[in-house]
């Protein structure tokens, strides 16, 4: 290796899987360069990548420099730019720029695009990669200026792939798997994902808005793509109607014929089944009975939680009547503290077009773009406004499933035009009633 | 055809988005899209899929270091093509998914899979991440690539990774535990509802940069930023002796989140003392049984201890110790939590409380106040 580094190589035992002898791989790979790449930014790329950590791991402190604004022509996001403030010293690394990757719905791939994906970067970037940053795109971890533009034309020409989000963008969409292998999915998370990622492009890739704007698509509650707590809209889904039951399923849980919880709890002895301790009673509304032979469940209480389905995923079943709830405003800290997103739309369908879907969308926008201040996210817009104004702008009724409860102050908006007579009176005809 | 730089608008492809997800469904998955009856976990790491007409698709989970190489990605591809007709997927949790359509394909492919190691002895691609365990550790890019962050990344995934191994490869957890990092403040990797929280944190006031400050920066723009109007306009003198519109930092009124940095690239904060790590517990973005929650801090600093940060690998170890042996079944840490108490919390993991853990900023910090004579004593 070109560069010492006796911290990190401490970082090459123990059983999980060491990124740092995965670095050192690369780096031995492009020195032998058995296949004769054509490298079109340094060979030793890798060593510096471990050269400039290794000096961070001595310092405490990043050596990666602020920003830089680069990108491809036409684009406003996709490429994050990223320069090194040791470029004497680690000249592979002097520009070392992120390029985003929209990844294809639940993330899977054919080895054949892997493949491809693998040849580009290994004769344009450093061969590192993030598979995948916390939005879900492919990361391509670092390249030089000049290699941005060619990068751009070969994913679009030879791969026919698109960058994905940065900056103040719609950022790349991100869905669970949704049906395609699982059986709580109450919508299409992939094939919503994929329409709106195609239908909203520009705002992808130019960036009109405030401040960042994320869609997630989680297909049931358990919220695996965790879009609850990080899209500023996000799409989880839910159902009307009844959990389908199948009692002979219900008794062989009970019979212990069936393991509880798919089998997650197999490490440890919990003892028995009980079906009245681990469902009945944990049941978040009390709307479950069993009498020892009949599961009930008194559906119009239910907040289809998931916990009796996750329990007995052979038993029961989502219903079938199926559909979405959109929350609105989830951000992390920064910053006015982590928010939550808030129930907008208790439920709505999902089915191609998604024309309803697009107009709430829009609506939203227009709302954002309009009031929002720099850098200021949608959830940090609704508060400062008020979630009133929200559903005035979305020309939405209110509903007591947007609250946890009403509210407990009686500061109260009223309008001019909701109190009989209005606002304006006359000063002198109130005198004549009442003295100075 | 290549790119040519001379005429970069000839036959240019824009807006042509992501590949269809369809085209990179393993053929079991597209012929029972929509249709799958249930699951089961049939060992740590090792799914089955059931759909309605009988077929069934069986998942070997592996642990992933998020930062890969192509080198492994392509022995990735190998491995599927191999054993999994040339498909994998991904998991939002940096975990590989490797499918295949029969039972018999499962124990070649988890031989194969385990076989394959690093030269330092590490797995390549360890099997689990599944059911009431400990998966894969979501995190943000720290010092390896990051402009911001208070402390790495992947350097710490991997000491706690390694400290926590054997929960990765098994489920005695009383309910699944996530563990997420994010470098700094700005939270990327949104820890902010996780069970664990690795959080990387400033605490140090930014420098500025007086030599550049006035050329580098919109100095309205670093104000503004600033989300308890810390910074106001102030003149300075530069080193050359003349004078240059800066900003001025109110010390006391600084959290060190950095948002001034982000705009401002004259106002450093990171320091080698000042830099590390808050611990935060609790989260879950689940709506399964309580509502999804916000993760709490109960650690407001462990240093940067390179290069296997030990103070938070054993401060992790011992939350996920205690909560092993006291929680109940089904019930996520911060269910746990809530149900003893945070004052019972603190007596069990024995972690020290200091003023540093109560709330005090905005109105966020009244709502965590004991409004209530119902507390439990402690030791």
């Amino acid at each position: 290796m070109k560069h010492k580094t006796p911290l990190l190589d401490q970082l090459e035992s123990g059983p999980w899987p060491s990124f740092v002898s995965d670095i050192k791989r690369e780096a031995e790979s492009r020195a032998k360069n058995e296949k004769g790449v054509d490298f079109q930014i340094p060979a030793d790329v890798c060593d510096d990548i471990l050269g400039v950590l290794e000096l961070t791991y001595v310092h405490k402190r990043t050596h990666w420099k602020h920003g830089g604004i680069v990108g491809v022509f036409g684009y406003g996001g996709g490429v994050i730019g990223r320069y090194c403030d040791q470029p004497e010293m680690f000249p592979g690394v002097a520009h070392f720029h992120t390029i985003r990757v929209n990844q294809p719905g639940g993330k899977y791939y054919s080895t054949e695009y892997l493949e491809k994906i693998c040849d580009l970067w290994e004769r344009r970037g450093s061969g590192i990669t993030n598979m995948h940053g916390s939005t879900g795109d492919i990361i391509l971890l670092g390249t030089h200026t000049p290699q941005l533009e060619e990068v751009f034309w070969e994913l679009t020409h030879d791969i026919g792939q698109d960058l994905g989000g940065s900056g103040s963008n719609l950022r790349t969409t991100s869905d669970c798997l949704g049906k395609s292998r699982c059986e709580y999915a109450c919508y299409d998370t992939q094939a919503l994902c994929f329409d709106l990622t195609n239908e909203y492009q520009d705002y992808l890739h130019r960036p009109a808005f405030p401040y960042k704007f994320k869609f997630k698509f989680d297909g049931c509650p358990n919220c695996c793509v965790a879009s609850i707590a990080r899209s500023d809209m996000s799409f989880i889904g839910t159902w009307k109607d009844n959990i389908r039951i199948d009692q002979k399923a219900v008794a062989a849980y009970v019979a212990g014929e069936l393991k509880p919880n798919a089998g997650a709890h197999s490490g440890r002895d919990w003892g028995a089944f009980d079906i009245q301790k681990e469902v009945i009673d944990l049941c978040p509304t009390n709307c479950m009975a069993w009498d020892g032979k009949q599961l009930e469940i008194f559906n119009p209480e239910c907040t289809r939680c998931m916990h009796c389905i996750n329990v007995m995923p052979r038993a029961l079943r989502i219903g079938e009547d199926t559909g979405l709830s959109i929350l609105v405003g989830a951000k992390a800290p920064i910053l006015d503290g982590a928010q939550m997103g808030s129930l907008l739309v208790p439920f709505i369908k999902a089915e191609p077009p998604y024309t309803e879907i697009k107009e709430l969308i829009e609506k939203l926008w227009d709302y954002w773009m309009e009031e929002g201040k720099n850098r200021e996210r949608l959830g940090e817009l609704i508060k400062r406004k008020g979630f009133q104004k929200l559903l005035e702008a979305m020309e939405l009724k209110p509903l007591p499933q947007m609250v946890k409860e009403p509210r407990t102050n009686p500061y109260i908006f009223w309008k001019a035009e909701e109190v009989e007579g209005g606002f304006d009176r006359d000063i002198k005809e109130y005198r004549k009633y009442h003295q100075r | 055809m290549p790119y040519d730089p001379s005429n970069p608008l000839k036959d240019r492809i824009t807006d042509i988005g992501p590949k269809s997800y369809e085209e990179f469904l393993p053929p079991v998955i597209k012929n029972n899209f929509g249709k799958w009856a249930y699951h089961e976990i049939l060992e740590p790491g090792v799914l089955v899929h059931v759909a309605e007409s009988g077929d069934k698709v069986f998942t070997v989970r592996v642990g992933g270091a998020r930062v890969m190489s192509i080198s492994h990605i392509r022995e990735m591809c190998a491995i599927a093509d191999k054993h999994c007709d040339g498909y994998l997927r991904f998991t939002t949790r940096n975990n590989v998914e490797f499918m295949v359509d029969d039972q018999s394909k499962v124990e070649p492919l988890k031989q194969d899979l385990l076989s394959r190691k690093q030269p330092g002895g590490g797995f390549k691609f360890p099997v689990g991440g599944t059911g009431a365990g400990i998966t894969n550790i979501v995190h943000t890019q720290g010092w390896l690539h990051c402009h911001t962050p208070a402390t790495d990344a992947s350097g710490v995934v991997k000491a706690v990774m390694d400290d926590l191994f054997d929960d990765f490869t098994s489920m005695r957890m009383p309910a699944q535990v996530r563990i997420s990092l994010a470098c700094c403040l700005n939270m990327c990797g949104a820890v902010h509802c996780s069970d664990i929280a690795i959080l990387g944190y400033h605490r140090k006031p930014p420098m500025i940069d007086a030599e550049v400050i006035d050329k580098v920066c919109e100095i309205p723009l670093a104000i503004a930023a600033c989300p308890t109007a810390a910074i106001k306009p102030a003149k300075i003198k530069k080193p050359d002796g003349t004078d240059a519109q800066a900003v001025a930092v109110n010390v006391d009124r600084c959290m060190f989140c950095g948002n001034c940095y982000t705009m401002c690239p004259a106002m450093p904060l990171a320091d080698a003392d000042g830099d590390g790590i808050v611990i935060m517990v609790g989260g879950k973005v689940s709506n399964r049984i309580s509502a999804p929650k916000f993760s709490k801090v109960v650690v407001a600093f462990l240093p940067n201890n390179v290069p296997r940060w030990p103070e938070t690998t054993d401060c992790i170890r011992n939350i996920v110790e205690v909560y092993a042996a006291d929680a109940k079944k089904y019930e996520r840490l911060g269910e746990w939590a809530e149900r003893i108490g945070w004052e019972k919390f603190f007596e069990k993991t024995g972690l020290d409380f200091t003023h540093h853990l109560i709330d005090d900023f905005r109105d966020p910090a009244y709502y965590t106040w004991r409004q209530t004579s119902q507390f439990k004593f402690t030791a």
